[in-house]
């Protein structure tokens, strides 16, 4: 399981669909028979794992049903990795890796994706370097190429370089007045004065016009690597093929990452309130604590108590308290962020500015509530009979797929964590949620992060960890 | 609780179980009380997407009443006479499934996804809310707040949100696509149960909803349990044919600023009055092609002209809505990059659309284009939601399951001369509404949000 890909629970009623619609471009589409002629011969029934010859390992799920080929990777190592005066450098860097690479110019390499409707595209997290890519299967190898020469040869053209930073400023631009924006980032940075984690992974409008062609590339030196790449792949292509397949798009890469340590930290300016003042008639808050790292012996527990808190869309806690009994908000979620160096839970939620104050009362109220009393046998055994029956859903394409089997790379979990996952939930006694709670409960209290003009907030800050 | 692991824990396998491995064939029917049925199946995990689309969007609401479609969506949560309020929910989220709803300019649909072993009992509990609903004002009031408080999260907190909710209204001058699906924001306040009792006794009813089933299903079980629950609703209303009050050809071309404070980065943008694929078939595929000839991503026209040709913009691109019942957009935009004058940046873009009106694309740019439209299409296919939600609303605006497949043949034979065409007679000044977001005036750019420590 891993939250980050989690649904944040964004309630009943989202975008009218013509926004999707309008979006995706493409309105209209269509079953067409282009599916593979052979007979049936799908004959993977498991993940398989694919060591290439020169060593680099891949998880495959095998499936011949459509003719694509979904890939993940990551590199760990992401905007934590970033100088400390100058963070947007990987996120930058990302955006520039499909922007030219080897003999391939911006504009030769996007024709070539373009010619064959491939998909490759890449982003930073604050942990890691994400390339996601799409193909059909009768495109592979060029595909593979493209890959190759972007991890391996980026070249972070002045032309590109210069291009790509006036989008990253156009979209900080864009954020400077967005509450929700601005609350996640204002969090962070009270949370995390003097560490990674605590600059904004976009970079800011001081930052981004500083980083060089020098410092991309440093970057992708250093942080491009077998060491610590993980690679998860689904769809139209054999093993056999796979193997040498690797080597040639990672072969060339240097064996080790050379990755600045990032020290473990703890969530600073607990208990408190912070307000940005913005002009809009509602508040948008984010509001935290210290939570579990993944690894946790009891990350599981902490996981179905976080679904009963805020994790499910429509049945959690605050659901029902903020938004269905007092309509203090149509969204209201909070997930466990198991970072790297820090594991948090987070939350957030908007309301008009007029009842911001009581509803930061009721959130802390509520977690604290929990955190206390804990649930009841009937509201436990409820949430994990939701966990356990919905796992399946997040397997049913190839790119969730192929996401899900990076994750559990990722996070160390095992080959044969999807197997076992479930058996993991429904192990969860009422015992293990009270120790957990106990855990959450030697510091309970919540950072939050308001932008708006909230009203309604006096005591309710205040310097108090009653959290 | 062992049936349901079972399931769960053999999702992932389950994708790669040995299957046939051609694409199954869609299925449809109707049921003897009108209810349309469609059936997409893909064994590939076993699970299933349901849905209920019914007829009718913000598009069909009496003025005054903008919002009522929407609100009735949200209060479609709040229990029957057989199933009081929070139980369907509560099931759904028992045996693991997630379920929401969206409201459309024409269309408001339901959907759940879970194992497929519970589709039934989902199936059961939609067919009871299609008529059985419950309302009181305790349920009611708290979530016309939340619809408020969603309004402010999408539109009233956002300046660009503003500005577009004003460009719709200008593009339609007499069709009701001018009001906004979540409703003015007065109107919103004035809409109370009996409202949303007439609307639903209204347009909820078996022969104006379209069910669709996507997943690890037969189409032959599908109809069974069809029949046993949806096909025991009764009609309870007539369906008469959708027609709007039409949008007249428009003469005069339309400009709107919004300056404003909160603007940290001005935009400009521009919407055509075009017709959906529904009324015009032809021109409807040829502008698909056209979207992504001008603004489909970074080898587009919009793109390598404004952003690396010139250097005047920070981004640019171009959409079409071409799933709708009656006349739709089609859009292009830019961010201007700074020091760029909003004038200079149109011009450019005037230009852009002008060379290709007069000269059409050119071969790679056409192959391209009509390439990676077919192959969304194929990808598509890889995500049973997705597929459910493409035909949903294709049958919902009045197109059918056979256009759905035809969609990448008709995309393959559009040349262009079509293109050309269609930029020819549709993007012209007259069809436009043209929006510019800027920084409040005698600004150079937004005050950005001010720090204020409250310990």
């Amino acid at each position: 399981m891993s939250t980050r890909h989690q649904d944040r629970g964004t309630a009943v009623s989202p975008a009218p669909a013509r926004k999707l619609l309008a979006a995706g471009l493409i309105a209209m589409t269509a079953l067409v028979s282009l599916a593979p002629t052979s007979p049936a011969q799908s004959e993977t029934t498991r993940i398989q794992r694919v060591v290439s010859p020169g060593g680099i390992e891949a998880w495959l799920v095998h499936d011949t049903t459509l003719p694509l080929v979904a890939m993940e990777v990551a590199f760990l190592g992401g905007g934590a990795q970033d100088p400390a005066d100058k963070p947007g450098v990987a996120s930058l860097a990302a955006s520039l890796l499909d922007e030219g690479a080897g003999d391939l110019d911006a504009r030769a390499f996007q024709d070539k994706m373009a010619e064959k409707a491939i998909e490759l595209r890449f982003d930073a997290s604050r942990d890691m370097v994400g390339g996601s890519l799409r193909t059909l299967s009768e495109n592979v190898g060029p595909a593979f190429e493209l890959m190759k020469l972007a991890v391996a040869s980026p070249r972070f053209d002045d032309e590109a370089v210069e291009r790509i930073r006036q989008g990253q400023l156009a979209n900080l631009r864009r954020r400077v007045n967005d509450p929700s924006t601005q609350a996640s980032l204002a969090w962070s940075a009270k949370a995390f004065p003097n560490h990674p984690y605590g600059r904004p992974l976009a970079g800011s409008l001081e930052s981004v016009p500083t980083i060089t062609r020098g410092d991309l590339a440093a970057f992708a030196k250093k942080t491009l690597a077998r060491d610590n790449l993980k690679i998860a792949v689904v769809g139209d292509i054999a093993p056999e093929k796979l193997g040498p397949a690797l080597d040639e798009m990672f072969g060339a890469l240097p064996a080790k990452a050379e990755l600045t340590p990032v020290p473990d930290v703890t969530p600073q300016g607990l208990g408190t309130v912070e307000v940005k003042t913005l002009d809009v008639p509602q508040t948008s808050m984010v509001f935290g604590g210290i939570g579990l790292k993944r690894n946790d012996p009891d990350f599981i527990p902490a996981f179905v108590l976080n679904h009963m808190l805020g994790g499910s869309a429509f049945s959690s806690r605050l659901f029902k308290e903020v938004r269905e009994k007092r309509g203090l908000a149509y969204s209201v979620y909070s997930h466990l962020a198991p970072l790297d160096h820090a594991g948090l839970i987070l939350g957030g939620t908007a309301t008009k500015n007029e009842r911001a104050g009581e509803t930061v009362d009721l959130i802390r109220a509520e977690y604290l509530k929990l955190l206390t009393e804990g649930p009841s046998e009937e509201e436990l055994a409820d949430a994990k009979s939701y966990l356990i029956g919905s796992f399946a859903l997040r397997f049913d394409s190839s790119a969730k797929v192929a996401s899900q089997l990076l994750q559990i790379q990722i996070d160390d979990l095992g080959i044969d964590y999807i197997d076992r996952r479930n058996e993991l939930v429904a192990a969860v006694t009422l015992d293990d949620i009270k120790r957990v709670a106990g855990r959450f409960r030697e510091n309970p209290a919540l950072l939050f992060s308001l932008v708006g003009k909230p009203e309604g907030l006096a005591g309710a800050g205040n310097g108090s960890s009653g959290g | 609780m062992p049936a349901l692991l079972l399931a769960a824990a053999t999702g992932a396998a389950a994708l790669a179980a040995p299957r046939p491995s051609e694409a199954a064939e869609v299925a449809q029917y109707t049921l003897d009380n009108g209810m349309q049925v469609v059936v997409v199946p893909d064994h590939r995990a076993p699970v299933v997407t349901h849905m209920v689309w019914y007829r009718v969007g913000s598009a069909d609401e009496q003025p005054g009443k903008s919002g009522i479609a929407h609100f009735l969506e949200h209060l479609m949560f709040k229990g029957t006479a057989s199933h009081p309020a929070g139980e369907f929910s509560q099931v759904v989220s028992q045996i693991g499934g997630q379920e929401n709803a969206f409201t459309s300019t024409d269309y408001t649909a339901y959907f759940q996804r879970v194992a497929k072993e519970h589709l039934k009992t989902v199936m059961g509990f939609e067919a009871d809310r299609m008529t059985g609903l419950v309302l009181t004002d305790e349920v009611v009031l708290p979530e016309r707040d939340v619809v408020l408080e969603e309004r402010r999260m999408r539109t009233d907190n956002d300046p660009g949100a503003q500005l577009s909710e004003a460009a719709q209204a200008a593009m339609y001058t007499n069709h009701p696509y001018g009001h906004p699906i979540i409703g003015w924001e007065d109107e919103i306040k004035q809409l109370n149960r009996e409202d949303a009792l007439a609307f639903y006794k209204r347009f909820y009813t078996p022969n104006n909803a379209i069910l669709v089933v996507a997943g690890d299903v037969e189409p032959e079980a599908v109809k069974a349990l069809a029949e046993e629950t949806y096909g025991k609703v009764a009609r309870r209303a007539e369906t008469a044919e959708r027609v709007r009050p039409k949008e007249p050809t428009p003469r005069a071309e339309r400009r709107l600023v919004l300056a404003d404070a909160r603007v940290g980065q001005p935009s400009l943008s521009r919407a055509y009055l075009v017709p959906a694929y529904r009324n015009e078939k032809k021109d409807s595929v040829a502008l698909d092609v056209l979207a992504q000839v001008l603004g489909g991503g970074s080898t587009a026209r919009l793109y390598r002209e404004l952003v690396v040709a010139q250097g005047l913009a920070a981004g640019a691109g171009a959409w079409y809505q071409s799933t709708s019942l009656d006349d739709t957009r089609f859009g292009v935009s830019a961010t201007p990059r700074p020091d760029v004058a909003m004038d200079k940046l149109e011009a450019a873009m005037d230009a852009v659309i002008a060379k290709l009106a007069a000269d059409g694309p050119e071969a790679a740019e056409l192959e391209r284009a009509k390439t990676r439209l077919v192959a969304e299409a194929i990808y598509a296919q890889d995500n049973q939601a997705t597929l459910a939600r493409i035909y949903g609303a294709a049958l919902a605006t009045g197109t059918t399951v056979d256009d759905v497949k035809n969609w990448p043949d008709e995309v393959k034979q559009v040349t262009a001369e079509d293109v050309k065409d269609v930029a020819r007679r549709y993007l012209v000044p007259s069809r436009a509404v043209t929006s510019q977001l800027l920084p409040a005036r005698g600004e150079a750019a937004a005050a950005p949000a001010t720090p204020d420590k409250r310990s």
